[in-house]
């Protein structure tokens, strides 16, 4: 896909979601906060996925350090900006991630995959069980804050959620698009591919195998805690259901029913599975078989998943018009 | 005439097997130093050695007059030996000139710079560009690595290996998988690339003895973990036990 094809579908993906609160019940703007926060989650779980071609099943551990971040920010410390919780939450989960990441990327493919579901479970485990720190299975109150300094007092939740916060959310999916992007496109992006098509040639080519996949997982680590953070903000809970391996699990679902080769799947899939999933539960109380079905069929049938789809599609429409 | 590749009494041991026994052997400025030997005679363990893969029981390793030993593949590449693998080594999703890029990207050590558009660097463009014409693959700069013919993915896994303007290039059998009509055709082609690019040695690992007798400068032959000969080609050719005993057996001539 050319630049001006992907630059004109982020430009008309930026424009429909900022349309979509003018036409759309506030139920379902409401329901685009999560998209927000998983979208933001998964450009960063991609650049180690698809671009490093690690693939994390404890991903979810950062959602979790957003959101627990944003509980003890707004809470505990009575901080009122969100962006000084963004800050803090992407710095400490960058900080986390660095020995972890350290220990993790010594090893690919399922060594590296258990590696981190262990950690991931571990941290889950530490939720769980430190009450007086963390509020156990309770989780943790997330305060309101302010966004951009200002506090809304007049929105109540859901008016905010479904008004400035939705844009608020829309101008940081912009931005952390518009940062991966550069960092996808950059000499070290170029090297992180290079890791993941044949690490072995890649060294000889002087490449830093290890540092480029460490990088890859601090990067992608601290945009995992901003989602979480936007995820906390929105249930006004860090709870640690957020961290449970199935959490791990649904950023993979969304990765690869988006298309985890192409730089917008991971946001069309995070889309994709925020509204079916919404679809699918007020359908049948069995979505979750309804789910696993869907992305059976997508391994199978696209496996380079709805953008690949889209992508083929659009490749054969202008095959056919010449 | 310097040295720029050296290994002084070196023995590699694998738990109780020795593999290299007391192996000096040097590569000096503008020759092409070919290693020879029978399969289990050590070659494979002196390649990693030269490479910084393995660090030796005993000995030194030096390239450039310092130690290599164990340093690892990416520091030997920043400080200018290249490999090129006997085995073809891509980058399948990559195309021609991203692959090529890679190596350029790491020699102007821009490795690091995380927010810079690649294309940008009218330099690493450059540097593509000259490299891919040297190996004929410029018509081929946009197609995926995976697309390429076999012949095509040889030169680009040689090209991207010249990329990073090494001083010395190891190719360990670089005419493997090429028809014995092209042989002398690639090999024509790597020395005359090496030369463009300012290649300063080359150490060749190779079976084939026609190659190994038309371009080497050099023959260093290996049996059992030891250095048996290191003579110009007419002398090691003119010498039958010499050749009887490095690949009379195996090749049955």
């Amino acid at each position: 896909m050319n630049r001006s094809a992907n630059v004109l579908i982020a430009l008309s993906g930026a424009v429909a979601l900022t349309l979509l609160p003018l036409v759309a019940p506030a139920y379902y703007v409401g329901l685009m906060i999560p998209f927000y926060g998983y979208a933001i989650a998964l450009l960063g779980f991609n650049l180690l996925f698809g671009y490093t071609g690690l693939l994390s099943f404890g991903h979810a551990m950062f959602l979790g350090i957003g959101a627990y971040g944003a509980a003890i920010m707004s809470s505990t410390l009575g901080v009122r900006p969100f962006e000084l919780t963004l800050v803090a939450v992407m710095t400490a989960s960058a900080l986390i991630a660095l020995p972890v990441g350290a220990l993790c990327v010594r090893y690919t493919g399922i060594f590296f995959g258990m590696l981190t579901l262990a950690f991931g479970m571990l941290f889950h485990s530490f939720l769980f069980k430190f009450y007086y720190l963390t509020g156990g299975d309770s989780g943790m109150r997330v305060a309101r804050m302010t966004i951009l300094g200002l506090d809304f007092a007049r929105y109540n939740k859901i008016e905010f959620l479904a008004g400035p916060f939705y844009y608020y959310c829309l101008g940081l999916l912009v931005i952390a698009g518009l940062v991966m992007w550069r960092i996808a496109h950059s000499p070290f992006g170029l090297h992180l591919r290079a890791v993941r098509d044949n690490p072995r040639k890649a060294e000889y080519l002087g490449v830093h195998v290890h540092r480029c996949r460490l990088a890859a997982f601090v990067i992608s680590s601290a945009l995992g805690a901003a989602g979480g953070a936007i995820l906390g903000f929105r249930v006004g809970l860090a709870d640690p259901e957020l961290v449970y391996w199935t959490q791990s699990g649904q950023l993979v679902f969304m990765a690869v029913l988006g298309g985890f080769s192409n730089f917008f799947g991971p946001i069309i899939g995070a889309l994709t599975f925020s509204l079916l999933r919404d679809q699918l539960q007020s359908l049948t109380e069995y979505w979750r078989f309804m789910l696993g079905a869907i992305l059976a069929l997508i391994v199978i049938g696209f496996p380079e998943g709805i953008a690949g789809l889209a992508g083929e599609l659009a490749r054969r429409r202008t095959r056919s018009a010449t | 005439m310097s040295v720029l590749l050296e290994t002084r009494k070196v023995c590699k041991s694998f738990g109780p097997i020795r593999v290299l026994e007391d192996v000096s052997m040097a590569v000096h400025e503008g020759e092409l130093v070919s290693i020879v030997g029978p399969n289990g005679a050590g070659k494979t363990t002196l390649v990693n050695l030269l490479t910084g893969l393995l660090e030796p029981s005993a000995g030194e390793v030096l390239f450039m007059g310092e130690t290599i030993a164990g340093v690892g593949p990416v520091e030997l590449a920043d400080r200018g030996l290249a490999r090129a693998f006997q085995l073809i080594q891509i980058f399948p999703k990559l195309t021609v000139k991203e692959t090529i890029a890679a190596a350029v990207i790491s020699r102007q050590r821009e490795r690091w710079r995380l927010f810079s558009q690649l294309t940008a660097g009218d330099a690493v463009d450059a540097r593509v560009n000259e490299v891919a014409e040297i190996f004929g693959l410029t018509a081929r700069l946009e197609h995926i690595g995976a697309t390429l013919s076999q012949g095509e993915k040889k030169l680009l896994d040689v090209a991207s290996a010249f990329a990073l303007d090494p001083q010395v290039i190891l190719l360990d059998e670089p005419t493997s998988g090429v028809s014995t009509a092209e042989k002398h055709g690639v090999m024509k082609t790597l020395i005359a690339a090496a030369k463009r690019a300012g290649v300063k040695g080359i150490l060749l690992v190779e079976h084939d003895m026609d190659l190994v007798a038309a371009y080497s400068s050099r023959i260093i032959a290996l049996s059992e973990g030891r250095v048996l000969a290191d003579l110009p080609p007419n002398r090691f050719f003119a010498d039958p036990h010499l050749i009887e005993t490095v690949i009379g057996k195996r090749r049955g001539h």
